[in-house]
């Protein structure tokens, strides 16, 4: 199932080809984006069905409302923007005109947590898992690599209800062939091991493979999952590696208030209680740089988790 | 004026009234509700639902049905009102608005009551959600029409610019908003709280016909829905000129009862006035 390649594909590309695709087989599919068109790859279902994608500018409330009013008359909206315009900004459009009502609409995010970069704090949403998945009826789905995007992307158009799907900006590397079975709500066991388990969401499962790597070099054989969708999470395969392992360590671009590491500490606490520690954004604001740079500097690289989980041990 | 006839508009008038006693029996019954706000959208409701729209209990699921969203969505008993006139729901049911377990919540569910085309009640959100509606027909290449009720106070809210905006921008002349400009407002007059005034001048500028009305005056209210529909390339704006509490002399232009419900006395009051005003009994 893993590639060696390294072939590196950002989730936002992949986004903006599943969405033309989707757009020519289903004439349902309509693409609502807030002048971010070329940022979230919207713009190239844009070029293809210009009269089937709406360019809100910039005011992103009335995109969620519109896109709940398309969805009653049983059109499929995806919702673009930035994860901070489409998740904060719009929290209550998003509870009120999407979720209270159930309708099919997708916010399709990109631009995620810390790796946004240069633009800063102001942009760095790493705050969305924990408020998306708080709200009923909504699934939150965090693809980890360009192939997970694009099955997850159709996995939403064709599976009815509200849904949250939080995708990136830097290029990250191809962890999947084009068979990988990808379905929401279920999490996928990517290496073997039963000293630890680190269970990662988004970028940071290739970081959790590299963590994985590390500990093997020191005889540690960590369980490596991929926890693409955060809400409904997968108990059974958390309760699994808690008991088949010595401990988890949670993985993700996010606040660990709320996020993937709150999800796991939620499952362990009410069905196999097990050593967790977190690996995310520690309750602070981000800052500009890099992608890389920031996540060195926030603590999200593969050292950390290595060292997390040794203290399982 | 209108083409319609004089036992037409009895009959609305005599709607009108009927939605009216309802409202206040409903807010009586919850002892909670907003029947200030209900009670000077009736004309309005009266003739929507039975003269203009295409729509009905048999229409529910119809895809060229008419659709209309209650924006300011606390006026919810106006609309459970006019859908039980019309028979999406048996009257006695009105009774258990707000209660537990009751289809009618205190501001409109879409899941919970057929016939709900958005659920409403966080302000400012309706305009956006019939934008959505109007832009599906449009795509669908179907003739219905979308309807918006928005309050005054409503309009202080930001979202409702973007949709003004959107709307104008889309041409979307399948959509006719109308305000239930009664000038009041939780807090006090809207005027002093945050003036939304000149509001026709506002929307023409968001590139919108705009109509001025009496929002009590059922053949101004069916002339401007029917020049809306002669209206091509832009939406409709109808600034409809009301008063809050219309009908309960008490209840009119008294910023107190935008939330609160009558007792026993008031009650009895409210339907002997509303009853003389055309009503059924």
């Amino acid at each position: 199932m893993e590639k060696t390649t390294v072939k590196k594909i950002a989730t936002r590309d992949a986004y903006g080809q599943a969405l033309v695709e989707l757009g020519r087989e289903n004439q349902d599919i309509v693409v609502l984006d807030a002048d971010l068109a070329k940022s979230t790859k919207t713009a190239d279902f844009g070029k293809e069905f210009p009269e089937r994608f709406f360019d809100v500018g910039i005011a992103e409330a009335n995109m969620i409302g519109m896109a709940a009013g398309l969805a009653t008359c049983g059109k499929i909206p995806f919702a673009s923007t930035f994860a901070l315009f489409g998740s904060l900004r719009v929290a209550d459009m998003i509870r009120n005109s999407v979720c209270y009502p159930n309708l099919n609409v997708k916010i399709a995010v990109t631009h995620q947590g810390l790796t946004l970069g240069e633009d800063g704090a102001s942009h760095q949403a790493v705050e969305d898992i924990a408020l998306m998945r708080a709200i009923p009826n909504m699934t939150v789905i965090v693809p980890a690599d360009a192939t997970e995007t694009k099955k997850a992307i159709r996995a939403a158009a064709n599976t009815y209800g509200p849904m949250y799907i939080r995708m990136g900006r830097p290029s990250v590397p191809v962890l999947f062939e084009d068979d990988y079975e990808f379905e929401i709500g279920k999490g996928v066991q990517i290496r073997e091991g039963n000293d630890v388990a680190i269970i990662a969401t988004g970028v940071m499962v290739h970081i959790a493979v590299e963590a994985a790597e590390l500990l093997a070099q020191e005889g540690i054989q960590a369980r490596v999952i991929n926890m693409a969708t955060i809400k409904p999470i997968d108990e059974d395969i958390i309760v699994k590696a808690a008991q088949e392992t010595k401990g988890i360590v949670t993985a993700e671009e996010c606040n660990i208030y709320g996020g993937l590491g709150a999800a796991v500490a939620e499952v362990l606490c009410e069905k196999h209680p097990a050593k967790l520690r977190r690996v995310g954004v520690e309750d602070t604001f981000g800052e500009s740089g890099t992608p890389d740079e920031l996540l060195k500097k926030y603590g999200l690289t593969a050292e950390n988790i290595a060292s997390k989980a040794k203290e399982l041990l | 004026m209108s083409t319609v006839t004089e036992g037409k508009l009895t009959e609305l008038k005599q709607y009108a009234s009927n939605i009216r006693q309802e409202i206040v029996k409903m807010v009586a019954a919850a002892n909670s509700g907003h029947p200030g706000g209900s009670l000077s959208a009736a004309d309005i409701l009266a003739v929507l639902y039975f003269h203009e729209m295409n729509a009905g209990p048999d229409k529910i699921s119809d895809p060229d049905r008419d659709r209309f969203v209650l924006s300011k969505g606390h006026a919810s008993p106006v609309l459970y009102a006019s859908l039980a006139e019309k028979g999406y729901l048996p009257k006695e049911e009105l009774a258990t608005f707000r209660k537990i377990n009751s289809r009618l919540q205190g501001h409109p569910s879409k899941k919970m009551l057929p016939g709900v085309e958005q659920s409403t009640g966080s302000l400012g959100q309706g305009l956006s959600a019939a934008n959505g509606m109007a832009l599906a027909a449009r795509l669908d290449k179907r003739d219905y029409r979308v309807y918006a009720l928005l309050g005054d106070g409503e309009i202080q809210e930001g979202m409702v610019w973007e949709a003004a905006m959107a709307a104008g921008h889309y041409k979307l002349d399948n959509l006719v908003a109308i305000l239930d400009y009664n000038h009041l407002q939780i807090d006090g007059n809207v005027e002093d709280i945050m003036n939304v005034g000149p509001v026709a001048d506002k929307f023409r500028a968001f590139n919108w016909h705009v109509i001025e009305i009496d929002g009590h005056n059922l053949e101004e209210i069916i002339s401007a829905l029917d020049e809306a529909k002669t209206v091509k390339g832009m939406p409709t704006f109808i600034v409809a000129h009301t008063v809050k509490g219309k009908g309960v002399s008490y209840m009119e232009n008294a910023c107190g009862w935008h939330g609160t419900a009558p007792n026993a006395e008031q009650l009895a009051q409210a339907l002997e006035e509303l009853c003389a005003q055309g009503g059924e009994k």
